[in-house]
């Protein structure tokens, strides 16, 4: 619409003329760019969810910031590289038992310490027991370990940070005498109360050794008073050995491909567990090492493949059993070092041709590979961080890669594919997103929040869903008008209550109550239905001069009295049903002639609660497509003889269906996303159990819970995020679908 | 061709009872938002009448002992349930009575509720005399005045007169008690907000790097001075914690026992099995009033709701604030302005659906947004100097609100424009037609006629903020905010802090308090106060626009 100037052409009107019009373009652009930016803002909700989430499948770039000749004495070899937290500084440990501390970008020395090692008695292995605190052990030709530890101290000046490398020895610079021969091969473990060794020395003898740990309480002291050493079976061409920190399985890898276990829980009495061949026919083993955690074992062979394998408890006998969980194609040439990140599961592994792989163990993520260098990589190194890699190369170059990895946890297969955690004896759903310890790998199933929400909207509906569409048939419908004028606000009032109401009605009234009187309560759904029945028989039966008092369309009123009736019949014979039926406790009755466990907070309150919530939202979309049915057409249907139910069931219904199929999806939607009533009236455990007597946790609920206490911009954050994004595009979908149908409907009712 | 039968048709072929079984549908909906709203009522309106103290001859484990309390909750339970508690019954009877008694004196106890069964209960008494302390801590104590003691001297009082001297002394207390909460809250409070402010003003200097002598100086001087007004208040503190806790009184309780409590303690006593109806109703208004002007204690579990009333209108406030001019210019842009045609209608369509898109999300939304982004921005840009202690970069006032308003927008836009919808074409062309521009024709005639479908669609969205909770989760409701919103520290509206909400008050005391049976009844309270405030503000939307449609029809014809 355009606003017409009018003809009078007099010089005042025309200034006056001139400032309304300015008037009315600036209304124009004030109300457009209003307009428009709430529109903008809401769309921002959506870019903005988006933004936080994507992250999450992004892939993880490198960059290669430096490249050097290995500090150092070029006649040794490295037999170790490590990066300290700041990654300004690494440190490298060589055959001849120096280490070397250098900067990590130029490669310039910084500190130099020597292993006081006598120059007769060679290092001949070497195995790193902790790595956050940095301590490490050399086997030596004599037959003793050293431990050794880097660590760093931090100073601050006006200016900058100043790292200062430190070298100590937690248990003194004297050697451990271990064996006699030469120390070979070694694997070893060591938590607060003992250490086990589990070595090979000469003619190929495996030794198991260890010591308990004595804390003196005055003066901290640790002592360790050895146990004897037991001599194993001898294994030829050893491979790697490796004992878990909690020293219960001690591993021997050789290079034929056998893994034997040991079971070393009783000290005194080490014994072999199990032989199991790690590789396929005509493929070696060539690399060993455990995940963060030394829970699992990564096994890299001649074919370029990364295994993982763990102890596994079968369901039958409870027998531990080493399992391959899963692999992953690191390259084409054999896989010669492997490094895990400190604080997660991922993996970097490098072959004999060069090539470097990035992994994520949990989510099965190929992260990134960089292409062959050509030269054989037998050492790296990544920062605790993990946002610096080192590789040391056949040819003495160092290279240095910086990586920008921070969502490797999450992909699709992890978010909604089963996933076989450490410690599960299969792979399952899992959400555990947290714990208290550090090297805990995270479980983030979306599976068992979606099932837990369906679920919840399952039983909400199942109870709304005939109360509502019912209700709405009667009132749109059969009705009389004066009814329907008190009957719409009461159910307004009832979308309006605050949801923390109902949820905490459900959790602290109505789920004790349901609890007491659960027999009663199912027998409601039974009888409430026949006693209305049978009102309506009486009432058919009545003289028509009772009728006169009560007009048509007040049936709902006279029901009221009935139910109300039949409930407390129900709750009151309650007691009794429980008594002579179910030996006085129905909970208890369930869980052993049925099997079936009963949770106070359950499916059958969230149904109740969160049906009550949608109800409201059904019945108003419902009731609106059933009462804008064109009245012309029931008429003619009442015209030609049609009972008032036949025309419902025949002409009424049948038109109004998308309407409530339409009410149906925005009640789903509703009850999908509902947060409080869920959070207050369940037990929140995320089970995948479908039983009505059974908790959940819902997407909703999760995402309230956990999302004030998630790290900004951690993968557990992004993935709360994640999960509002699938709430907010899964509820607009089908609003959007139902309000598509509702429009059409409304089209279809104009043209008839 | 079919025979026509005038026979009515039979029972079930009639359809009579589908009929009625869908009229049990409505009559069940009605039932239970009834019984839902009288449940409410009853229970949070209970919670204020003063309860009739019993005192019980109960046989426990074979020996009679002295019960006192109230009951706080009684309920009929098979026999066989106590038995599988663990404790064995000879009771010939298949169901008994059981009662939750209220015995108070958590601290002389160690508990303060205890399960009783009614055929153990020997004697039943309602002593005249028994007397209710509400206190600041450990909650209730139900016991007899034996004397009152001055400076822990016993007063030689008449004992029918111990009573009233009680009363009097109370009243004194209670003055004292005030003046103390002023010091503390309103003079000691300001101090500290004036030093905090100083302290920052230092580090902002010192952030700069451009050490102003003399601007610190100031400083230095200013925080001696406040130094010296603090100590002068807490001399006068000091002098009056003295004496508040000079009186205290003798109380014997169930057990026999001789407890002394200091009158400082007591913040109120009844004895309420000797007052008639007129005194109780009474004491229903004052606790009733009490409730709603007090603060919380004893960990939200006891005390009043006054903090999170008071948060929850600051924070529906600015919410409308922001709504309605955005919602009703949004809406008369989409109705008035923009072209109609595919774009508009899945704007509108999206608009709509926004409504329906659960409101966590908004909270999640708020979170990263709000929070995070855009208040950590602010945090780093105007108050470096706070950090890393967050200013605007937490949840607070203004995010919540501010999150809020993005939650109800749609609902103002979708009511006022149907509003706009509402007003005949005719209007427009008549003010167009006599030389209007359109804005005039806007501003004259169709925002005025469409303001109380924009009143309907305010109203609908206060109501819906007021009663959400789950958004506030994570935008800055907490459980116990130590400082309202405003007060009397320049700029006297802090939109930072964090707020107290009524929603998320019942959230937290029902279920994350460490005594959710001592915090029931006043949950139930805080329910209806809730639901209150939100059906009163629905019922006037459902009025205005029923008015408003009756205005229309007339128009139209």
């Amino acid at each position: 619409m355009e606003a017409q100037p009018t003809s009078l052409n007099l010089q005042s009107a025309s200034r006056s003329w001139q400032w309304r019009k300015v008037k009315d373009v600036l209304m124009r652009r004030v109300v457009q760019f209003g307009g428009i930016s709430v529109i903008a803002a809401i769309a921002l909700i959506f870019v903005f969810l988006l933004s936080v989430v994507y992250p999450l499948f992004e892939t993880p770039s490198t960059q290669q910031i430096a490249s050097y000749q290995v500090p150092g004495d070029e006649n040794s070899k490295s037999i170790f590289l490590a990066i300290e937290e700041q990654a300004e500084i690494a440190m490298r440990v060589s055959d001849a038992g120096e280490m070397l501390f250098f900067d990590v970008t130029s490669g310039s020395i910084i500190y130099k310490h020597s292993l006081p090692i006598a120059a007769d008695n060679p290092i001949r292995s070497f195995q790193v027991i902790n790595e956050t605190l940095g301590i490490m052990v050399v086997g030596l030709q004599s037959g003793d370990l050293l431990f050794f530890r880097h660590h760093y101290q931090l100073e601050f000046t006006e200016t900058r940070r100043i790292i200062h490398p430190k070298v100590s020895y937690p248990y003194g610079e004297e050697l451990f005498q271990v064996v006699d021969g030469p120390i070979l091969d070694f694997g070893i473990g060591e938590n607060e109360d003992s250490i086990s060794i589990l070595l090979r020395t000469d003619n190929d003898r495996i030794i198991f050794k260890s010591f308990e740990k004595e804390t003196s309480l005055i003066e901290e002291d640790v002592t360790l008073s050895p146990l004897d050493a037991i001599t194993l079976s001898p294994v030829a061409r050893v491979l790697g050995i490796l004992v878990d920190p909690e020293q219960e399985w001690g591993y021997v890898l050789n290079k034929e491909g056998n893994l034997l276990t040991f079971d070393i829980r009783d000290k005194n009495n080490p014994e072999l567990q199990e032989n199991v061949r790690v590789t396929e026919r005509d493929v070696v083993p060539t690399s060993l090492a455990y995940l963060t955690g030394g829970i699992s074992l990564l096994i890299g062979d001649s074919e370029g493949k990364l295994s993982q394998w763990f102890q596994v408890r079968s369901e039958g006998d409870l027998r531990f059993k080493l399992t391959k969980i899963r692999d992953q194609q690191i390259g084409t040439a054999p896989v010669i070092s492997i490094v895990a990140e400190q604080l997660r599961k991922g993996v970097i592994a490098a072959t004999e041709a060069g090539e470097i792989k990035l992994l994520y163990t949990t989510s099965e993520r190929d992260l990134l590979s960089l292409p062959a260098g050509g030269s054989a990589i037998r050492n790296l190194a990544v920062a605790p961080r993990a946002d610096i890699f080192l590789a040391e190369n056949d040819a003495g170059k160092l290279k240095v890669w910086h990586i920008d990895n921070h969502h490797p946890e999450s992909s699709m297969r992890a978010l909604w594919g089963k996933v076989w955690y450490e410690d599960y004896i299969e792979p399952d759903f899992v959400w555990q997103s947290s714990s208290a310890s550090s090297d805990f790998e995270p479980k983030f199933s979306l599976i068992p929040l979606t099932f837990g929400t369906l679920k919840a909207a399952f039983y909400a509906m199942l109870f709304a869903m005939p109360l509502a569409i019912c209700g709405a048939i009667f009132t749109a419908y059969f009705m009389a008008p004066r009814m329907r004028g008190a009957v719409k606000p009461t159910i307004e009032i009832m979308e309006a209550l605050p949801t923390v109401i109902l949820g905490f009605l459900a959790g602290l009234w109505l789920a004790p109550f349901v609890e007491r009187h659960l027999p009663g309560v199912f027998s409601v759904f039974l009888l409430a239905p026949l006693g209305v029945v049978l009102v309506s028989l009486l009432w058919w039966k009545a003289p028509s001069r009772w009728k006169m008092y009560i007009p048509d369309g007040w049936q709902a009123a006279i029901l009221i009295i009935p139910i109300i009736i039949v409930t407390w019949l129900c709750v009151s014979v309650s007691p009794y049903v429980e008594r002579w039926l179910f030996d006085g406790d129905i909970r208890i009755w369930m869980s052993e002639s049925l099997g079936v466990g009963f949770d106070q907070r359950n499916a059958l309150i969230i149904g109740i609660a969160m049906g009550f919530a949608v109800i409201p939202t059904i019945f108003s979309i419902a009731e609106d497509a059933i009462f804008s049915v064109p009245k012309h057409l029931t008429s003619g249907s009442l015209a030609l003889g049609a009972t008032p139910w036949q025309t419902l069931v025949r002409v009424v219904l049948p038109s109004a269906s998308p309407g409530i199929f339409s009410a149906v999806m925005i009640g789903f939607g509703r009850a999908v996303g509902e947060t409080m009533i869920v959070l207050m009236a369940t037990g929140n455990t995320p089970v995948m159990d479908f039983s009505i007597f059974q908790g959940m946790r819902t997407l909703s609920a999760n995402v309230a819970v956990e999302l004030p206490e998630s790290e900004v911009d951690s993968t557990h954050y992004r993935i709360l995020f994640l999960a509002a994004f699938v709430l907010f595009i899964f509820t607009f979908f089908f609003n959007t679908v139902a309000e598509i149908v509702r429009q059409r409907l409304r089209k279809k009712y104009a043209s008839l | 061709m079919q025979d026509i039968k005038t026979k009515k048709p039979g029972f079930f072929k009639s359809g009579t009872p589908w009929v009625w079984l869908n009229a049990g549908a409505v009559s069940a909906s009605i039932i239970m938002v009834v019984g839902l709203l009288i449940l409410i009522a009853v229970r949070g309106l209970g919670h204020f009448w003063p309860k009739t103290v019993w005192e019980f001859d109960y046989l426990e484990y074979g020996e009679t002992i002295v019960l006192m309390g109230e009951r706080s909750k009684v309920e009929t339970i098979p026999v066989s349930q106590l038995q599988s508690s663990g404790r064995t019954y000879d009771f010939d009877q298949e169901f008994v009575e059981r009662t939750l008694l209220k015995t108070g004196n958590r601290d002389v106890y160690g508990f303060d509720f205890k399960l009783i069964v009614k055929p153990n209960e020997v004697k039943v008494r309602k002593p005249e005399d028994a007397i209710v302390f509400e206190r600041t801590q450990w909650g209730n104590f139900y016991g007899y005045l034996q004397a009152i003691r001055e400076q822990g001297n016993e007063l030689s009082i008449d004992s029918s007169m111990l009573w009233n001297e009680l009363k009097k002394r109370i009243k004194r207390v209670d003055k004292l008690r005030e003046r103390i909460h002023e010091i503390e809250k309103e003079d000691i409070g300001a101090i500290n907000y004036k030093i905090e402010k100083l302290r920052l003003q230092q580090r902002k200097i010192e952030l700069l790097g451009n050490l102003d002598k003399a601007e610190l100086d100031r400083i230095a001087a200013q925080k001696v001075a406040y130094d010296e007004e603090y100590a002068v208040l807490k001399q006068e503190l000091d002098s009056l914690y003295a004496d508040i806790k000079r009186d205290s009184v003798d109380m014997q309780v169930m057990t026999g026992q001789r407890v002394q409590i200091s009158l400082a303690d007591i913040l109120k006593a009844t004895r309420p099995n000797s007052m008639g109806v007129g005194e109780k109703l009474l004491h229903y208004f004052i606790n009733l009033k009490n409730f709603i002007t007090e603060d919380p204690r004893e960990a939200n579990t006891e005390g009043g709701i006054f903090p999170a009333i008071f948060g929850t209108v600051m924070m529906v406030l600015l919410m409308s604030i922001i709504v309605t001019p955005f919602g009703v210019v949004a809406a008369i842009y989409l109705r008035e302005y923009a072209k109609q045609g595919f774009i508009t209608r899945l704007v509108r369509i999206s608009v709509n659906n926004l409504a329906g898109v659960p409101s966590i999300v908004y909270g999640v939304f708020g979170l990263g947004f709000f929070v995070y982004l855009v208040g950590g921005r602010i945090d780093e840009w105007f108050y470096p100097e706070a950090l890393p202690a967050p200013t605007f970069g937490s949840g607070g006032l203004m995010w919540a609100s501010l999150t809020l308003a993005l939650l109800t927008v749609p609902v103002v836009i979708v009511a006022t424009e149907e509003g706009l919808a509402r007003i005949p074409r005719s209007i427009r062309e008549g003010s167009l037609a006599l030389g209007a521009t359109k804005a005039e024709t806007l501003w004259r005639t169709v925002i005025p006629m469409a303001s109380p479908a924009m009143m309907t669609g305010l109203i609908l969205a206060v109501a819906r903020a007021a009663g959400e909770v789950a958004p506030l989760m994570l935008v800055g409701a907490v459980k116990l905010a130590p400082s309202l919103p405003v007060d009397f520290n320049a700029p006297f509206i802090h939109l930072e802090r964090k707020f107290m909400h009524l929603g998320f008050h019942i959230y937290d005391v029902g279920f994350q308090s460490p005594n959710v049976e001592a915090a029931r009844p006043l949950v139930y309270a805080t329910a209806l106060i809730l639901v209150v405030v939100i059906v009163v503000l629905n019922l006037s939307a459902i009025y205005i626009r029923n008015h408003l449609r009756e205005k229309y029809r007339t128009m139209e014809q």
